[in-house]
């Protein structure tokens, strides 16, 4: 029984033994990591070690297949209850933004405070514009999302997940579809978000921005969490050889 | 098309000067072509009133339909599949046969005969619109469903705000072709004795004996008919895409 218990108090996320199977391909290898409040995550590693999956087990857009992941001290075990847990505390960035593209930029963002919220249009629509503001973009409300250029279409998809008001926000590669001169543009509200508090864990390469931000980083290989530690130690001086070549590759020379 | 359609009408008019058509039995110049025109348009209403009641009924079955063979669930696949390979392998003309003069024997009911073609050509139609659907919601990228869980929306409100908007742009063709279908399959509830177009035409021969003539404002009448709903289709699609 004390597994179920976060092993510190201000854990948002707790992650104990958790493992995944894709048919009999195993993406998690009984995981643990722990999130507390405020804390940044960048976890990174070559493609196919399990960073995606790990970030969408925690909300569970991925059911994991044993182990055990709290939120909140909710046990995520597929119940409305812990459905609602979800649903109130944890925010996502996908990769490929995953807009509606049939709904102008504003109605992107209204939707879920106004269904799942019960929030009027109208403080839902001043929420969204606040979040705008924050992305830079509310001159842009009134568009549809294949009018925007990538970086754009990602700054909204943020100030969607903004709009419901996470206490933790994951963001599986946010950057890699983009146009490399929109990449700035993006991390730059990914900083000013941590800068505030935000509780994040990011899946990124972005070696400069996992510097200026992360608490910790983890290094993960073959469904495993290789090398998990404080990012002066990471970027310095790694203990494992596998993350040593890796950060060899992606680092520039 | 109209070019087409002009030149069509001429054509069979230059041809009405022969001794061998008489095209005087629609002739609207004449009392007589006016009162036999009147009672074949006369037919019209039914037409669109059984297609368009039977559209509606057979979208919302069809959608229906389609929803369980989304689903994981392997009872709601097998109800969807079950249900399209059966109603899909029965003609439509056994099924207004069926409905009209088995269902009541049956259900102890008594039932029009509008009605009757009602159900028959909803019931047909609505294991296409099923396929038509599911080919649909299952074309919708599955990031939109992830987007939607991550913003707190519960199956229905999914459905009804992100992923049905989008299937429906996607699939109104489709659905354009389903509408055009239905108003010519309504041709055959007149087996049963519904007064729409193809049963006017067919009381008018039998008392005119000029089956050429009267088969052919038939056939114009539900061209034009048809050209229009295209018509408005592609205007719909348009607005749609905006």
């Amino acid at each position: 029984m004390s597994q179920i218990q976060p092993t510190h108090d201000s854990a948002v996320v707790t992650m104990q033994g958790v493992s995944k199977f894709f048919g009999t391909f195993q993406a998690l290898k009984t995981v643990s990591i722990d999130i507390s409040v405020g804390e940044r995550v960048v976890v990174c590693g070559p493609s196919g070690s399990g960073k995606s999956t790990l970030i969408r087990c925690i909300n569970q857009l991925e059911k994991h297949d044993d182990g055990i992941i709290t939120i909140n001290g909710v046990t995520l075990d597929g119940s409305k209850k812990s459905l609602q847990s979800i649903h109130d505390h944890v925010g996502m960035v996908f990769q490929q933004f995953n807009l509606f593209p049939h709904l102008s930029v504003l109605d992107n963002l209204t939707l879920g405070p106004i269904r799942s919220r019960n929030m009027s249009r109208a403080n839902a629509n001043e929420l969204a514009m606040q979040y705008l503001e924050r992305v830079r973009i509310p001159e842009q409300a009134q568009k549809f999302p294949t009018q925007l250029s990538g970086g754009q279409q990602q700054r909204v998809a943020i100030a969607r997940s903004l709009c419901m008001e996470p206490d933790i926000m994951l963001f599986d590669e946010p950057t890699s579809a983009l146009d490399p001169e929109m990449i700035n543009e993006v991390l730059d509200v990914m900083v000013e978000l941590a800068e505030s508090g935000m509780t994040m864990v990011c899946v990124t390469h972005e070696m400069g921005f996992a510097r200026k931000v992360a608490d910790t980083m983890v290094f993960m290989d073959h469904g495993e969490i290789v090398e998990k530690t404080d990012k002066e130690t990471f970027f310095v001086s790694p203990e494992s050889e596998r993350c040593q070549e890796f950060l060899e590759q992606i680092l520039p020379h | 098309m109209n070019r087409l359609l002009l030149a069509l009408c001429f054509v069979l008019l230059l041809t009405g000067c022969s001794g061998d058509w008489g095209w005087y039995v629609v002739d609207p110049t004449t009392p007589k072509g006016r009162i036999n025109l009147k009672f074949l348009l006369g037919g019209l209403y039914y037409t669109i009133a059984l297609s368009v009641t039977a559209i509606v009924i057979s979208i919302i079955v069809g959608l229906l339909v389609a929803l369980p063979a989304l689903s994981s669930n392997r009872w709601l696949n097998g109800f969807n599949r079950v249900y399209v390979e059966l109603v899909r392998a029965i003609p439509i003309l056994v099924m207004i046969l069926w409905v009209y003069y088995g269902m009541p024997q049956l259900l102890n009911v008594t039932i029009t005969v509008f009605w009757a073609g009602v159900i028959a050509l909803a019931l047909s139609d609505s294991a296409f619109e099923a396929e038509i659907f599911r080919a649909g919601i299952q074309s919708i990228d599955k990031g939109q469903y992830e987007a939607s869980h991550t913003i707190a929306l519960g199956y229905f409100d999914t459905m009804r705000f992100i992923i049905l908007p989008q299937a429906i742009r996607r699939i109104l063709p489709a659905l354009g072709n389903q509408l055009v279908y239905m108003l010519k399959m309504s041709s055959l509830v007149s087996v049963i004795g519904m007064q729409e177009l193809t049963r006017k035409a067919n009381e008018l021969v039998v008392t005119e004996y000029r089956p050429l003539e009267i088969y052919t404002i038939l056939l114009l009448e539900y061209l034009v008919l048809i050209l229009i709903v295209s018509a408005g289709v592609r205007w719909l699609e348009r607005r749609l895409a905006q």
